[in-house]
C-alpha cells in the first residue's frame, strides 16, 4: 500500500507519453500546422503573444499547438521560453500616429482626420453559427480600397490643443517589469506593463466593474486604433535609430469626465491601453482599468473599488502566477495535513474533556 | 520532440539560469546571509516549471550548483514525490551535476516542507521551497503595510493572533508554517514545515536559504543561527508529531506520515523522512 507513492519517475514518463498521444488526437485526422493556427486562429495567437509579453506569432502557435489549445499554457510557455532570451536594449517609444491604420474607431467624434475605418470586426456582425465553415474549401474575398497614405493623428492630440483634457504624459525611461522586482506603489508606466501583460478576463471582469459603478471613470472611447507600426531602435555605433521591425498593435485611448478635485480643474482625463496584434476586448479592458488606478495621483477619492486597488490588481493579474500557485494544492501535502490531523484530534479530545468536567 | 529536446538542452547555460542572473540572485542571496531572516525582494524569473511549484526554491539552487556539488531534492521529506523527482530531474539535465538520495552525501539539498531528520554539516545548503515569504500576510494582506511592519519591529499582531488562539482553543492552533524569530529581529515564515521541524532550524551547521519565486523574495537563516519559535511564558512551544513509532523503521523520534490502509479505519504510521527511514532499518 505504502508503495504506492513511490515509482514517482515511471509515472511522470507515462503521464508525458501519454499527454502527447492526447495532444495529436485522432490519427485519422490530419495534423493541425502552426502556420495553420497563426493563420486562422490569429486572435488567439494575438492574446498568447500580449499575455506572453513576446511577438512572434510563430512561437505563439506553436505553443497553442503544443499545449492543446489552453491558452494560458500556452502563454506559460512562451513566457518560459523569453526569459532565456537575452536583452540588447528598448526601442524607442512607437509613433503610433504613423500607423498603417486597418481599423480605426472613435465613439466620441462623428468624424475626424484620418477617417472611420471599421476594418475586420466582429462587431455588427449577427452571431448565427455559419454552418457552411463545416464544409471546407471555402476562399472568402473582400472588396479591396487603396491605402491612404497620411498621418492619422490622435483624438486626444486634438482634445489636448484646446486644453480640454489632462495634458500629455511626459516620457522617460521605465521600470522593467521583468528584470526589478515589484514595489509599490508603481507608476503609471510599470502599471500598464503589468496589466498589460495581465489576464484578459481578470482584466475584462475588473473592468466591467468599473462601469457598474466600483469606481466608476465614465469613459468614452476617444479612440480605438488597430494597425501595423514599425520599430525602432537607437544603436549607440550610429548615433540614430533604425527599424528593427514591424509589428501590428491595438491602442485604446479613453476619454473620461473628471469634475475636477482639490488639485486638478474639470477636465477630461486619459486611460491608456495597447496590446499586441488585434485584442480590442483587452486594449478596452486595460484602457479602463489603467484610467481607474489613477485615482490618487488626479486627487480622487479612493471608493474602496477593487480595480482602483493597484496593490490588489497588480499582485492577482498575472495568469501564470495565478494559475501556478491555484495548481499547485494538487501537490502533495501529507506532512502538514498531518500536522493538521494532529492539531484537530487535540483541540477536539481537549473539548470532549471539558465537556465532560 | 526528441530532437527538439535535445537542442534545447545544450544551448542553455549551467544549471539553465544565465551567469547575469545568477550574479543577481547571489547577491540578493549575500543580502539575505547579512541580514538574517529579512526578505529580500529580487528580479524572480519566469521559470520553466509553473509558479507555486518550488519556482524560488529553483532559482537559489541554480544560483548555488556548481559542477562538483551533490544534489538531493525532496517534497514531504520524500525523494520519489513526483515533483522531487520532477525538480531533480530538471537539474540533471540542465547542469549534470551528481545526484543523491543520501542526506549525508549531499552538498545542496532542495526542500519542501521538510527539514531532513539527519543533522545536517557546514559543508551543506539547504534551499527551501517557499510559497508566502510573508508571516505577517494572513493577518495583513498589504505588501505595502506588513514591510513597514518589519521596519519598526511592530509585530504586536502576530502576538494577539496567537494570544486569541490560546484564548479560544487552550492551544496555539498553527500546526505548520509556524512563525520564528531569528537572531532577535525579524519575525519569519519558515515556509510551510511542520512545527515539529522547527527547532532544527535553530542553530544549524547548514546554511539555510528561502526561496519565494512568484513573491519574488530571498531570505536566509545562516549556519549557527538563533531562530525561536514564538510562543508565551505560560504556553511555550512544543515540537509535536504523531504519538507512534514508525511501523517500517521503529524510530520513536522522526515525523510521521499517516497513511490510510483499508476503508476501515486500518492506517499505519511511516517515516516522512525517506532516506532516514531506509538507515533506520
Amino acid at each position: 500500500m505504502y508503495v504506492a507513492v513511490k515509482g514517482g519517475e515511471r509515472a511522470i514518463d507515462a503521464a508525458h507519453a501519454w499527454l502527447a498521444c492526447e495532444r495529436r488526437g485522432d490519427p485519422g485526422v490530419s495534423e493541425l500546422s502552426v502556420a495553420q493556427i497563426r493563420e486562422q486562429l490569429t486572435l488567439a495567437v494575438n492574446r498568447v503573444m500580449t499575455e506572453g509579453a513576446l511577438y512572434d506569432p510563430d512561437l505563439a502557435a506553436l505553443a497553442i499547438k503544443q499545449a492543446r489549445g489552453d491558452l494560458i499554457e500556452a502563454i506559460f510557455l512562451l513566457r518560459a521560453y523569453r526569459t532565456t532570451l537575452p536583452r540588447f536594449g528598448s526601442s524607442v517609444p512607437l509613433d503610433t500616429e504613423a500607423m498603417e491604420v486597418t481599423r480605426r474607431v472613435s465613439a466620441t467624434f462623428k468624424d475626424l482626420p484620418g477617417g472611420q475605418v471599421l476594418g475586420p470586426t466582429f462587431d455588427y456582425t449577427h452571431r448565427l453559427l455559419d454552418f457552411t465553415l463545416m464544409a471546407e474549401g471555402e476562399l472568402p474575398t473582400a472588396p479591396t480600397a487603396p491605402i491612404r497614405d497620411e498621418k492619422v493623428p490622435h483624438v486626444m492630440a486634438l482634445l489636448d490643443r484646446d486644453g480640454l483634457i489632462e495634458a500629455a504624459p511626459q516620457g522617460g525611461q521605465p521600470i522593467d517589469m521583468t528584470r526589478t522586482p515589484m514595489e509599490y506603489p508603481a507608476d503609471r508606466a510599470l502599471r500598464l506593463q503589468a496589466i498589460g501583460r495581465g489576464d484578459e478576463g481578470f482584466l475584462l471582469g475588473l473592468a466591467y466593474s468599473t462601469q457598474r459603478g466600483y469606481g466608476r471613470t465614465h469613459a468614452f472611447v476617444g479612440e480605438l486604433r488597430i494597425g501595423a507600426v514599425t520599430v525602432e531602435m537607437e544603436v549607440p555605433e550610429l548615433g540614430f535609430a533604425i527599424e528593427i521591425g514591424e509589428i501590428e498593435v491595438s491602442e485604446c485611448e479613453t476619454v473620461n469626465q473628471f469634475k475636477g478635485s482639490k488639485t486638478e480643474p474639470p477636465q477630461f482625463t486619459r486611460g491608456y491601453g495597447l496590446v499586441f496584434g488585434q485584442n480590442e476586448r483587452k486594449a478596452l479592458s486595460v484602457s479602463l482599468v489603467d484610467r481607474a488606478l489613477r485615482w490618487e495621483e488626479l486627487g480622487e477619492d479612493f471608493a474602496g473599488a477593487p480595480a482602483q486597488d493597484e496593490e490588489f490588481v497588480l499582485s492577482h493579474c498575472d495568469n501564470v502566477q495565478a494559475t501556478g500557485f491555484l495548481e499547485h494544492i494538487k501537490l502533495p501535502h501529507y506532512v502538514d495535513f498531518q500536522a493538521e490531523l494532529e492539531l484537530i484530534r487535540r483541540l477536539r479530545r481537549n473539548a470532549h474533556q471539558e465537556a465532560a468536567e | 520532440m526528441t530532437s527538439a529536446m535535445t537542442l534545447a538542452e545544450t544551448s542553455f547555460n549551467f544549471a539553465y539560469l544565465d551567469e547575469d542572473t545568477k550574479r543577481m540572485i547571489r547577491r540578493a542571496i549575500l543580502k539575505a546571509v547579512a541580514v538574517p531572516g529579512y526578505q529580500v525582494p529580487f528580479a524572480s524569473r519566469e521559470m520553466p516549471m509553473p509558479y507555486g511549484w518550488g519556482t524560488g526554491g529553483v532559482q537559489v539552487t541554480a544560483a548555488c550548483l556548481m559542477p562538483e556539488d551533490v544534489l538531493k531534492v525532496i517534497d514531504q521529506g520524500a525523494d520519489d514525490t513526483t515533483n522531487a523527482v520532477s525538480i531533480r530531474k530538471f537539474f540533471q539535465r540542465t547542469s549534470g551535476v551528481a545526484v543523491t538520495e543520501r542526506t549525508a552525501e549531499a552538498s545542496v539539498i532542495q526542500t519542501r516542507h521538510r527539514i531532513p531528520e539527519a543533522a545536517l554539516t557546514e559543508d551543506q545548503i539547504l534551499v527551501y521551497q517557499v510559497p508566502i515569504p510573508e508571516p505577517l500576510r494572513f493577518l495583513e494582506p498589504r505588501e505595502t503595510e506588513t514591510r513597514k511592519m518589519h521596519e519598526l519591529e511592530e509585530y504586536g499582531l502576530m502576538h494577539v493572533k496567537l494570544y486569541e488562539d490560546i484564548a479560544r482553543h487552550g492551544t496555539i492552533a498553527t500546526a505548520y508554517a509556524y512563525p520564528v524569530k531569528v537572531e532577535g529581529r525579524y519575525v519569519m515564515d519558515p515556509s510551510p514545515i511542520p512545527k515539529f521541524d522547527n527547532p532544527k532550524l535553530s542553530g544549524n551547521a547548514a546554511l539555510q536559504l528561502f526561496g519565494a519565486g512568484r513573491e519574488a523574495r530571498i531570505y536566509a537563516v545562516p549556519p549557527h543561527t538563533q531562530v525561536v519559535s514564538l510562543d508565551f511564558d505560560d504556553h511555550p512551544f512544543v515540537a509535536s508529531k504523531a504519538d507512534h513509532a514508525c511501523d517500517i523503521c521503529g524510530s520513536a523520534t522522526s515525523y510521521l506520515d499517516e497513511v490510510i490502509t483499508d476503508d476501515k479505519g486500518g492506517r499505519m504510521f511511516v517515516c516522512s523522512d525517506t532516506d532516514y527511514c531506509r538507515g533506520g532499518q
